[in-house]
């Protein structure tokens, strides 16, 4: 298990320092506003923007790569689809947002602590108490979410391997299968895990 | 020490009975407990913290029922699991160890303080925002052992948690838990763990077939393997 898909990144930088209250907000408010942008030139002003956040943050720009490496399958598919549908321009502008989108929230996650991301969503979600909505609850799922991002590629590695091992070549079937009963079992167990530490007192 | 006490104790999962008829009283600091694959072990180890409610009888720890009162139990008992990849729910090493803590309503700066020598302790320090996962089998075994330990439960329930590890880790974690002040109660198929235990417990097919000192234990847990 070898991923380290935004999973947070120790320093000291302005972005660092700022609440994640605010760098949340901030996410949220980008991502209403990219539904504005329709030009290719807005979109690479958008992605040279959140491009420029990661050395600030003292990150190589390869971490920021890295980030969208998960991603081309499927930006690759939109592209062709926007290619077909609708032309070059649009497929640049869909899938720069797209990449945008990503690379802004892998640049707060890489910059914040999970606890402090958790922390903010709890105080953000504590008016919904009066829904009867559990806001620890809304921000262990953001926790257990970010914790299974690696357990999952990992997963996803060794049924790779298991499948290359036996010779079953690119089958998606053989892939999918096993991978989500894996996922499935690992889900069991980490429920298990949150009881027995004191999840359901 | 607490004392766990099984009473009449059988456990079912649908049709199949794991657990069968188990009545025993454990007040030593070193309990052991072996048996085969499927022997019930480990159906009786997560019974203690309530992680397995009975079927049929009744486990109390420290005169605290599981059924009825799991969440005292579970404050006082804490459970390590054979694979740490399921066990560790935080993304870094240091979130996964406060957990507890802060589910416990630990207020934060406590908490950090709290994990960080607990961290130093247990040869993780210096290690706080590594990813968990990134961690070798054995930290993340250290890293499983922490997360439970910080919370200083009064008992400890070890699930088979060297299976995964190699002779160095295994012994490392042997060292960890033999160190331990508190109530230890380790399933295990590493006999050499068990040595200068109190007590062990044989299972077999769902039933407890002997409880006696490590030695004519895992002498007769090996005749059974025969």
């Amino acid at each position: 298990m070898t991923s380290t898909i935004g999973l947070y990144v120790p320093g000291s930088s302005v972005l660092h320092r700022l609440p994640a209250g605010t760098k949340l907000l901030a996410m949220v408010a980008v991502g209403v506003l990219s539904v504005f942008l329709d030009r290719p030139w807005q979109v690479a002003a958008a992605l040279a923007a959140v491009l420029a956040g990661y050395p600030v943050a003292g990150l190589p720009v390869r971490v920021a790569l890295g980030q969208l490496r998960p991603l081309v399958w499927i930006l690759g598919f939109t592209a062709v689809f926007h290619v077909v549908v609708n032309g070059w321009e649009r497929a640049g502008v869909v899938v720069g947002v797209l990449a945008a989108l990503v690379l802004l929230a892998s640049l707060v996650t890489l910059t914040t602590r999970t606890t402090d991301l958790v922390d903010a969503v709890v105080t953000g979600c504590r008016p919904l108490r009066v829904l009867r909505v559990d806001p620890e609850r809304i921000g262990l799922l953001i926790a257990l979410g970010i914790r299974c991002v690696p357990v999952v590629a990992g997963l996803a590695e060794e049924v790779r391997d298991a499948q290359l091992a036996r010779g079953l070549g690119a089958s998606p079937r053989a892939f999918a299968v096993p991978l989500i009963v894996r996922s499935l079992r690992h889900a069991d167990a980490l429920g298990e895990a949150l009881t027995a530490r004191g999840l359901d007192d | 020490m607490p004392v766990i006490e099984a009473v009449g104790v059988s456990h079912r999962y649908g049709e199949r009975t794991v657990l069968s008829e188990v009545t025993v009283r454990l007040e030593e600091q070193r309990v052991g407990v072996v048996g085969a694959n499927g022997s019930g072990k480990s159906t009786f180890a997560r019974l203690l913290n309530g992680l397995v409610l009975p079927s049929a009888g009744r486990v109390t720890v420290d005169g605290l029922d599981t059924r009825s009162q799991g969440r005292e139990v579970r404050r006082r008992v804490g459970f390590c699991f054979t694979d740490p990849d399921a066990q560790i729910v935080m993304p870094t090493v240091a979130e996964d160890v406060a957990f507890g803590l802060r589910r416990r309503g630990m207020a934060k700066a406590d908490a950090r303080s709290r994990v960080e020598k607990t961290l130093v302790a247990y040869g993780l320090g210096g290690y706080q925002d590594h990813p968990a996962h990134l961690l070798s089998g054995g930290q993340k075994q250290m890293l499983a052992l922490a997360s439970v330990l910080v919370t200083e439960p009064a008992l400890l329930v070890m699930d088979e948690p060297t299976t995964l590890l190699d002779l160095r880790n295994a012994q490392l974690v042997a060292r960890v838990v033999a160190g331990l002040p508190q109530q230890v109660l380790l399933v295990t198929h590493h006999l050499d763990l068990l040595d200068g235990f109190d007590r062990v417990l044989v299972f077999d097919e769902g039933r407890l077939v002997l409880d006696d000192a490590p030695a004519a234990a895992v002498r007769h847990y090996r005749t059974l393997m025969t």
